[in-house]
């Protein structure tokens, strides 16, 4: 489904990703793990089109979206979930969710899965008319996802979506994260610090380091890795 | 007390002509943190856009709401066009330049639009024509309030309430405030940010010169220079509700003018833009943030 060929990233002279090949096939959740600075989140950006890639190809189904703005590739059906979560913070929650339908046309689509959403987190039904700023960090992340499910992606990308959150509010998201995956049949790239939980609910993962993919596998393998589990899993 | 009313009228309508122009001011720095020095050209621009319109639809013996209407429709897109451009010229390749490069960028547009005007058009001042009819109803308060206050209450009533609707329930209207809260989520989304700010510079400019307009057809003259004036009062009224409000801006403006009105009314009329400027010195050493700005957080 997408797949990333040597892509060399930078911010102005400072490069932040070298020759970072990944795939990701349909249906799958993927996730990428390494340390603070090794480049999951300009990987992710790059991905989106906001920071597009000086080296190398980027296919999606095949196609090259390369250099892509990201309108377009929302259109195709790729959407993020940045780092931080990224609510809007005077907009409420239902234009929130409205901004994640910006570029749909088909209205009564767009209500019926909203409706969808609400049911699947009630606690922002009950909010809807309340600013997303106003939202505590767990129920900012939920809309946050909901907002980019909005936009009916086929690759749902997810940048630390556990942080910052208290760890039972930590496992209800993973939970929801499989469903999402499962019942909606959404192909997700997670990007996660805590690379214990991403391995547990991942098919296959890749291990960035210092803007480099030092190693992939499947996510059981990793998980036994001795390597993997000094330097990331903590035992 | 018929003295008071005369005044509070002169005031709201100074006031509403100063929200036109100050909105558009807010909404550019509510969504890319730009003063841009160059708004109150648009004003001039809409005037003289105004006049040569009328002009030319005065020739053909329309009749005068209707050049009112055609006048303000004509002006409106013109100097939205012209807004558009500036922005794309000036502002844009900039957009990721230290802050000071598209300030002084704004600078040079306006003095350059003045001084185009001036060669295209003329150094002087020339007469407007009236394009507000005299209402009969309103002859026994001529003292009090003109045909020409109340036009420029209602028409700009009527253009903030249609802004206001604009900007809370359409779709357009939320991606505009999405935009101005968080650029780099707004993209993520699939909001062509280019053209969420294009269109705000066109909005801002179009109610700029809607502004122009009735002024200069309550006033009777114009000239290439009318812009800087107007502009830093309506500037002052932006940052007295608080930059990037737009609440903040029609109630700033509304406060400005009747200030204005008041005091060169019952005071002195030689100081009437030292009482405008006194007040912005006073709101920054007092509320730094205006009356409706959030607490000052440096745009990044
Ligand atoms: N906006 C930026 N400007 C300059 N350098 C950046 C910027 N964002 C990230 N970097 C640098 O790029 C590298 C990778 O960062 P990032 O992708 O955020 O890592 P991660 O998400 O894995 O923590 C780091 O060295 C970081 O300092
Ligand atoms: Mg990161």
């Amino acid at each position: 489904m997408l797949e990333l060929r040597a892509i060399d990233a930078a911010y102005g002279h400072i490069q932040a990703l070298r020759q970072v090949s990944l795939r990701v096939d349909r249906g799958e959740i993927v996730t990428l793990i390494g340390a603070n600075g090794a480049g999951k989140t300009t990987t992710l950006m790059a991905i989106s089109g906001l920071v597009p890639p000086c080296r190398g190809e980027i296919l999606f189904e095949g196609r090259p979206v390369g250099g892509l703005p990201p309108e377009a590739l929302v259109r195709l059906g790729i959407c993020q979930v940045p780092e931080g979560r990224h609510v809007f913070p005077d907009l409420t929650v239902a234009e929130n969710l409205d901004m994640g339908a910006f570029l749909r046309r088909d209205r009564r689509q767009v209500a019926a899965d909203r409706e969808h959403l609400y049911n699947l987190f009630p606690v922002l039904k009950q909010r809807r008319h309340q600013p997303g700023g106003t939202l505590s960090g767990g129920e900012q992340q939920m809309l946050a996802i909901s907002r980019a499910l909005m936009t009916r992606p086929r690759l749902l990308l997810l940048d630390e979506p556990s942080m910052g959150l208290a760890p039972l509010m930590t496992r209800h998201l993973f939970e929801i994260i499989i469903k999402i995956n499962k019942e909606q049949q959404r192909t997700i790239l997670l990007v996660e610090q805590n690379a214990n939980l991403a391995l547990q609910v991942a098919d296959r993962g890749y291990v960035l380091e210092n803007g480099r993919i030092v190693m992939h596998d499947t996510a059981a393998a990793l998980r036994r890795n001795p390597d993997i589990q000094k330097a990331y899993l903590g035992i | 007390m018929e003295y008071f009313f005369e005044l509070l009228f002169s005031g709201l309508t100074r006031g509403s002509i100063y929200a036109l122009i100050a909105l558009g001011y807010t909404m550019v720095y509510g969504i890319i943190g730009l003063i841009n020095f160059a708004h109150g050209e648009m004003y001039m621009i809409g005037a003289f856009t105004a006049l040569i319109v009328s002009s030319v639809l005065t020739i053909y013996g329309l009749p005068l709401p209707a050049i009112l209407v055609l006048t303000a429709l004509a002006a409106a897109v013109w100097a939205g066009a012209y807004g558009f451009t500036v922005e794309r010229l000036a502002y844009r390749p900039l957009r990721n330049a230290p802050r000071l490069a598209p300030l002084i960028s704004a600078i040079g547009m306006s003095i350059f639009l003045q001084n185009y005007v001036l060669l295209a058009q003329t150094p002087d001042f020339v007469p407007f024509p009236t394009l507000i009819p005299e209402f009969a109803f309103l002859e026994p308060y001529g003292g009090i309030v003109g045909s020409s206050d109340l036009v420029i209450l209602a028409v700009s009533t009527l253009v903030m309430a249609a802004l206001t609707l604009l900007i809370k329930y359409t779709r357009i209207g939320k991606a505009m405030r999405a935009t101005a809260q968080d650029q780099k989520m707004a993209l993520l989304v699939g909001i062509n940010v280019d053209r969420i700010i294009s269109l705000t510079f066109v909005v801002g400019s179009a109610l700029a010169a809607i502004g122009g307009l009735l002024i200069a057809s309550h006033i009777g003259q114009i000239n290439f220079a009318i812009g800087f004036l107007a502009g830093i009062k309506a500037f002052t009224a932006a940052v007295l509700g608080g930059i990037g409000s737009i609440p903040g801006a029609v109630l700033g403006s509304f406060v400005l003018g009747l200030t204005e009105a008041f005091a060169t009314g019952y005071v002195s009329s030689d100081y009437e833009d030292v009482f405008a400027f006194s007040l912005l010195v006073l709101i920054l050493i007092f509320r730094p943030a205006g009356l409706l700005g959030k607490a000052a957080v440096e745009k990044v």
